[in-house]
């Protein structure tokens, strides 16, 4: 398999978010705010690579048997590290994600990964699927909270996107917003696909 | 297409002659004396407020059907101008009409047409339209206003804060504060009858919910107050939005249990609900979540109620 299409996989035909239905806690969870979205995208990308790096790396010395409690350890180490370096270098957005970051440990993206495919391919190709499944988890996310952030709040990054007539829609804020939201973007994308496939066959 | 008459298809085999187009326009003649009332107790203001939400809820239906390809004819049921219209009737009368227009849009959107349309859709979509507004602008949908837009709480609003309630009689004819369809509680009770003599509605959603909730109310003692069978049932059955509830949301057909014991189950369900939100809860109402809770049960209601088949052990 060419690095490219492992690359755009994890962007688009098995994005992790809006294909696959994976990680969903972290997305509904923390989408409020497109820096929230961003941030937390970002962490679990940067876990997400290292850890498929790694595990790849471990591939000879993990036993089939208990593979599964290695992947967590070395999942947890690096979720570890994130948690810390975010705690003392972005203090702010470390606050606002909270609990929502060393429950990156659990994030079954991560782990699906290192299932599926750290655990079967080389170093290089494990790092180029991190980084393609990391990034559409970022992009999903980000999408999410753009969405929920401009209609509920009227603001995007924290800046005032529309006038302040427009009387911000609080429901996109709160969690029924998040499954609404999510709801029809993944619907949307369903549509596109669709018509993608009817074209193909046509 | 002659050789329909002799096809074979599943029951229902008998059709009652009443058409769902005939149906919805029954529902809308039996709201109307209650919207009529509003008209006349809030002011001109309220008729905006109706035109805005019908006209809304039916041109999104149009544009819908239009990006679905699905027959524009469907728009002539009549079930997306009611769900406007109950829309409508349950913000306050002081309401901005982009609001009701975003409400009744959203009714028929995500309430209805996300499902797959009319007899698809789990919860009553004039209700999902309302608990919308409800979370996304509280402080408009509680700015409850009396006759010509001034300002006034709900008697509800003042049991809660403890304050002097309106008398029986008025709050029995409209003369209170409240969403637009919900206050004229006796010319609800004369549409409901109406509909219920013209079988459009059973009377057993209606009668146990109101009856539960009577019970409910008058056997419980309320938050800070001790004592059972000392609570003031009267009250609450001629307050906020049950009667409007009771006999043309609880009744929706597509949302609600087809047996008769479900439907039983359908008003007891919402009364307790209703009645423990009102005695115990953080909002003065619950008449909206009590019906839309008792719509997600729906399906699991039918499944325990349905008749044991003719044969079958």
């Amino acid at each position: 398999m060419s690095s490219l299409r492992v690359f755009f996989r994890g962007l688009l035909d098995e994005n992790p978010v809006l294909r696959l239905l994976l990680g969903m806690c972290p997305t509904l969870a923390v989408s409020t705010a497109a820096l929230n979205g961003l941030g937390m995208g970002l962490a679990a990308t940067a876990v997400l690579v290292a850890s498929n790096i790694l595990i790849s790396l471990l591939r000879p010395v993990i036993p089939d048997k208990i593979r599964i409690p290695c992947y967590i350890v070395v999942i947890a180490t690096f979720v570890t590290m994130v948690d810390l370096l975010m705690e003392a270098f972005v203090p702010g957005l470390h606050g606002v994600l909270g609990i929502f970051i060393p429950l990156i440990v659990v994030n079954c993206i991560i782990l699906q990964r290192a299932e599926a495919f750290a655990s079967k391919n080389g170093v290089f190709l494990s790092a180029i699927d991190g980084i393609g499944m990391g990034l559409g988890f970022t992009v999903a996310l980000l999408i999410l909270a753009s969405v929920r952030e401009v209609m509920g709040a009227g603001t995007f990054f924290g800046l005032a996107l529309l006038p302040a007539t427009f009387e911000p829609m609080k429901l996109m804020v709160s969690p029924p917003g998040a499954f609404i939201g999510l709801g029809l973007i993944i619907g949307l994308i369903n549509y596109v696909q669709n018509q993608r496939e009817v074209r193909r066959r046509a | 297409m002659e050789i329909k008459k002799l096809a074979i298809s599943s029951s229902p085999h008998l059709h009652s002659g009443v058409t769902v187009r005939q149906a919805m326009w029954l529902v809308v003649l039996a709201l109307a004396p209650a919207a009529l009332f509003a008209v006349f107790h809030f002011g001109w203001y309220v008729v905006a407020i109706l035109v805005t939400g019908v006209l809304a809820a039916v041109l999104g239906e149009v544009a819908i059907l239009h990006f679905q390809k699905k027959p524009l004819t469907v728009v002539q049921d009549g079930s997306a101008a009611l769900t406007g219209l109950l829309l409508a009737l349950n913000v306050p009368a002081g309401a901005p009409l982009w609001m009701v227009a975003i409400g009744s849009v959203l009714a028929i959107a995500i309430g209805k047409h996300v499902f797959g349309g009319l007899g698809y859709n789990p919860f009553n979509p004039a209700l999902v339209g309302r608990a919308i507004l409800v979370s996304s602008w509280p402080a408009r949908m509680t700015a409850w206003v009396g006759p010509d837009l001034v300002s006034s709480a709900t008697p509800l609003a003042l049991l809660r804060a403890g304050e002097a309630l309106p008398a029986y009689s008025d709050m029995l004819l409209g003369f209170k504060a409240g969403s637009i369809g919900e206050v004229a509680v006796l010319l609800l009770l004369v549409g409901g009858v109406f509909l219920i003599y013209k079988k459009i509605i059973d009377w057993k959603i209606p009668f146990f919910y109101i009856a539960t909730v009577a019970f409910l109310t008058w056997a419980l003692p309320a938050r800070g107050q001790v004592g059972y069978f000392s609570g003031d049932p009267l009250f609450h059955v001629l307050s906020g939005g049950l009667m409007l509830g009771a006999f043309f949301m609880a009744t929706d057909w597509v949302t609600t249990p087809v047996t008769k014991l479900g439907r039983v189950i359908m008003g007891l369900g919402a009364g307790i609900i209703t009645a423990v939100i009102r005695l115990y809860g953080g909002l003065p109402e619950g008449v909206t979540y009590a019906i839309l809770i008792m719509n997600g049960l729906t399906p699991l209601i039918d499944r325990y109620t349905m008749g044991r088949r003719f044969g079958v052990r």
